[in-house]
């Protein structure tokens, strides 16, 4: 999980490009029609440096869109779905791995 | 990109001179620094305004000798971010006493605007020409200052003695604690 | 505490206005996210992983009941329900989204609160020690000179694009509780020879990639020539600071490279030419200020109360939370109690809306409406009369915040790790609730005595790693964490960076070695009442770090 802002592209698997939305800062996905979405199985795969540049080109143009936008690594499981393919990435899409803090007690 | 002095936008009677090209003659022109320091003397001898572009990795104090005769300093902001320029122009305006045109070229930004006039600055080059219509919204967003700077604004610690000092009317209040 | 004046509100308000105007030309696009990156920044909103994330400015760590209810309705409005107090005094709100920003803000500026310069390359929030202005080791309140240094550094317009974050912190006390001495800027407050008061000043502190111990560069400078001469120090990184990298930007890298003394004459000379002019602080204007700080009617009480004494000798739970969270007051008959916000299991420095109107109502009953935040992310209630101490602790454990842990192995400072935070490497609350889980026995952890726990989820060291007694820094490597395990580190006014034990360990095992660390300090410590860290330095590395690899 070196933090992706320190990356250089390479790409040694299936990819996606991941940002976060610019009104509400939601983890969203960029798609294969630059749209950009809150599904991960969603988000288009690509496997290539150069279409991963391509694709990350496109998606940093849309500022509006999204904001801080990266390649991310992906899984892919049953019929090429994709999944957040590390640690940071199963936490940007699932959440804190620790208890949000609450007092339902009092 | 437009030229904004005076608060408005305004035509550039100055003439941009690169490296090589001749100095026309009866033309305010604004020559790089390595050019100007190399030939000095004459470039202070001509009858129409000179003006040097500085860059913000030099001191300000090579330009001691010329500042009564230099008519415009332009200083950089490569990028928005790189903040030696208003540290430049502070010390040419507050200790040097440069009297010229002092103008913000480069990355200039309307977010910028207002801290680049308490540093001195008096002209701006602005990038957008969105950002040079807004100029005077901008500047006029801040009222209170906490530091002391030459741009005629007081700084509030000033401001709060000044007050205090003054008597008392019904309309002001002094709430000592 | 420090009330605003209408100079001081104005302000606020005209950044509220400029940053609503910001936002709306960010999401109409007629500015790119590279033009509002730094605008936000000056405003303290961060992206994070999983949202923005709002920094809100706590001056030297100073809250009124009313700011402290104000936070709660933040949490509860714009955000999840708490918020996160951190290592500079400031408090985090993770959730939040930008097109809520410009309400929230209004909100903040209702009860004088902001989000200025807690991010971007300007000076951010001065701390000092969250004791301040009443405990009995010190020479005068800090704070004043804390509010003087804020509002000269506030939209300075020659030092808003420094080439890196700048950090100030100050004390006046014999012991340290700010970490002056890892600050970019630190100042000490001190009498010289002739009675005088004045500062110490030292520059180039930091952790961090490259942490460094501050230097001192003036040995006594005259409450007269506070601003000028930071203005010297500032105007002299401003113009040769590096900003060609990133990582050697801060001035701690300026003043290595040049040297602590030739830095010293560059920032002499400069100052030399400025030290008469307007930044000559008129003793007027400091007595405004000093004004404008309020303290409270104490009553005059004796120290020990009935009340006090009874519940010391009929309360045995009472009696351990005493020893442990309530420390002198330099009035009589008062005393400073500690809020643990580190409770066993959760996650360190973290309060929820309902904790922090309960506090605020707790504050105005018991300590004149006043709270102040630790950089060790607990609370603290400034002036308690020691009679309603018993009371006091009924109310506060109700809430959760009376965990006699303060100081020991369960009170943990950590930065939000890898669960929160883009630049971090790896998790380190999870980390540190397990280690309070294990170390949930008050008495064991009240026999370690006191024990600094610091995890940083990545080399920033948010969690200041580097200068705890046990230090743990996440690294990744093959998409695991790891930690480095560091010890012998302090903050305070003998401040060193701890020593690195060996290779890194697997998340797995982080808490196993901690757990490691005290056995060994149990079986080599002289006595009872020597501390972990004076067994580090008596006897060296080498015993404990033989305990940890005996096994790896």
């Amino acid at each position: 999980m070196t933090s992706p802002l320190q990356q250089k592209l390479k790409v040694n698997g299936p990819v996606i490009i991941t940002a976060n939305r610019l009104g509400d800062g939601a983890v969203v996905h960029f798609t294969a029609d630059h749209r950009w979405t809150t599904q991960l199985d969603e988000a288009a795969v690509v496997t290539t440096a150069p279409a991963a540049t391509e694709l990350l080109h496109a998606a940093v143009a849309d500022d509006i869109g999204a904001v801080g936008a990266y390649v991310a690594p992906v899984v892919l499981g049953a019929e090429g779905k994709p999944a957040p393919g590390n640690l940071r990435e199963r936490i940007r899409v699932a959440g804190p791995t620790v208890a949000l803090p609450s007092h339902p007690e009092f | 990109m437009q030229l904004v002095k005076g608060e408005h936008i305004v035509t550039d009677r100055y003439v941009r001179v690169l490296d090589d090209a001749p100095v026309p003659d009866n033309v305010p022109v604004i020559v790089p620094a390595a050019r100007f320091l190399a030939d000095a003397e004459e470039f202070m001898a001509r009858e129409a305004p000179t003006g040097v572009l500085w860059p913000n990795n030099r001191k300000v104090s090579e330009l001691e000798p010329y500042l009564d005769r230099l008519a415009l300093i332009a200083l950089v902001l490569p990028s928005f971010k790189d903040g030696r320029a208003y540290t430049q122009a502070r010390q040419l305006r507050e200790r040097y006493g440069f009297r010229g045109e002092l103008r913000a070229t480069g990355d200039v930004l309307r977010d910028q605007f207002l801290f680049m006039l308490r540093s001195g600055f008096d002209a701006f080059e602005v990038k957008k020409d969105a950002d040079a219509a807004a100029f005077i919204a901008a500047i006029k967003r801040y009222s209170v200052f906490y530091q002391p700077t030459d741009d005629g604004h007081i700084s509030a610690f000033s401001r709060r003695l000044a007050r205090a000092r003054t008597p008392v009317t019904s309309a002001a209040k002094v709430i000592a604690r | 505490m420090y009330h605003y004046d209408d100079f001081d509100r104005t302000l606020v308000a005209e950044r509220v206005d400029e940053f609503r105007d910001q936002v709306a030309r960010r999401l109409s696009g007629e500015l790119s996210e590279d033009e509002f990156k730094p605008l936000r920044l000056m405003n303290g909103v961060y992206l994070q992983l999983h949202a923005y994330m709002l920094r809100i400015a706590i001056p030297y760590g100073t809250l009124s009941s009313a700011q402290l209810r104000m936070l709660g309705h933040v949490g509860r409005r714009y955000d999840r329900n708490y918020g996160h107090f951190t290592t500079r005094q400031n408090i985090q709100f993770n959730w939040i989204k930008l097109q809520d920003l410009p309400d929230a803000m209004a909100d903040l500026a209702k009860v004088e609160m902001h989000g200025m310069q807690t991010s971007g390359n300007c000076v951010r929030n001065i701390t000092t020690d969250q004791w301040a202005g009443v405990a009995a080791d010190e020479i005068e309140d800090p704070r004043i000179w804390a509010e003087i240094l804020r509002q000269h550094s506030t939209m300075h317009p020659e030092f808003s694009f420094l080439p890196r974050k700048f950090k100030i912190a100050i004390t006046a006390s014999t012991h340290d509780r700010a970490a002056v001495k890892v600050h970019d800027i630190g100042l000490r407050l001190h009498r010289n020879g002739a009675g005088e008061v004045g500062f110490e000043v030292l520059v180039g502190g930091g952790l961090g990639r490259t942490p460094y111990i501050g230097k001192s560069i003036k040995p006594f400078l005259h409450k007269r020539d506070l601003l000028s001469y930071i203005e010297a120090i500032l105007r002299v990184y401003n113009q040769f600071g590096r900003r060609d990298n990133i990582y050697k930007a801060r001035i701690k890298i300026l003043v290595h490279e040049l040297g602590a003394e030739a830095f010293a004459k560059e920032v002499e000379a400069e100052w030399q030419l400025i030290k008469d002019g307007a930044l000559a602080l008129d003793p007027a204007v400091i007595a405004d200020v000093a004004a404008r700080f309020s303290y409270p009617d104490y009553e005059q009480l004796e120290d020990s109360p009935a009340t006090l004494t009874s519940a010391l000798a009929s309360d045995p739970q009472f009696k351990i939370w005493f020893g442990n969270a309530v420390s002198n007051h330099k009035v009589p008959g008062y005393a400073i109690v500690t809020l643990s916000l580190k409770p066993t299991g959760g996650p360190p420095g973290d309060a929820t809306a309902e904790q922090m109107d309960a506090i605020a109502d707790l504050a105005d009953k018991y300590s004149f409406g006043e709270i102040r935040v630790g950089h060790e992310q607990n609370l603290v209630f400034p002036h308690v009369p020691q009679r309603d101490l018993p009371a006091l602790w009924k109310a506060i454990d109700a809430i959760g915040v009376a965990t006699p842990n303060l100081g020991t192995v369960s009170d943990i400072i950590a930065c939000p790790g890898l669960d929160y935070c883009s630049l971090a490497n790896a998790r380190s609350i999870p980390v540190a609730e397990e280690i309070t889980r294990r170390f949930r026995d008050h008495n064991l952890a009240r026999d370690l005595g006191r024990l600094h726990i610091n995890i940083s989820g990545c080399i920033n060291a948010c969690g200041h790693h580097h200068v705890g007694h046990i230090g743990l820094l996440g690294v990744e490597k093959n998409d695991q964490e790891y930690y480095q395990v560091s010890i012998g580190g302090r903050a305070d006014e003998h401040a060193e960076l701890g020593t690195l034990l060996g290779p890194a360990v697997p998340y797995a095992e982080a808490v196993d070695v901690v757990e490691d660390l005290v056995a060994a300090y149990l079986e080599l410590r002289a006595r009872p009442d020597e501390i972990f860290l004076d067994t580090v330095k008596r006897v060296g590395v080498e015993p404990f770090k033989e305990r940890v690899y005996a096994t790896r």
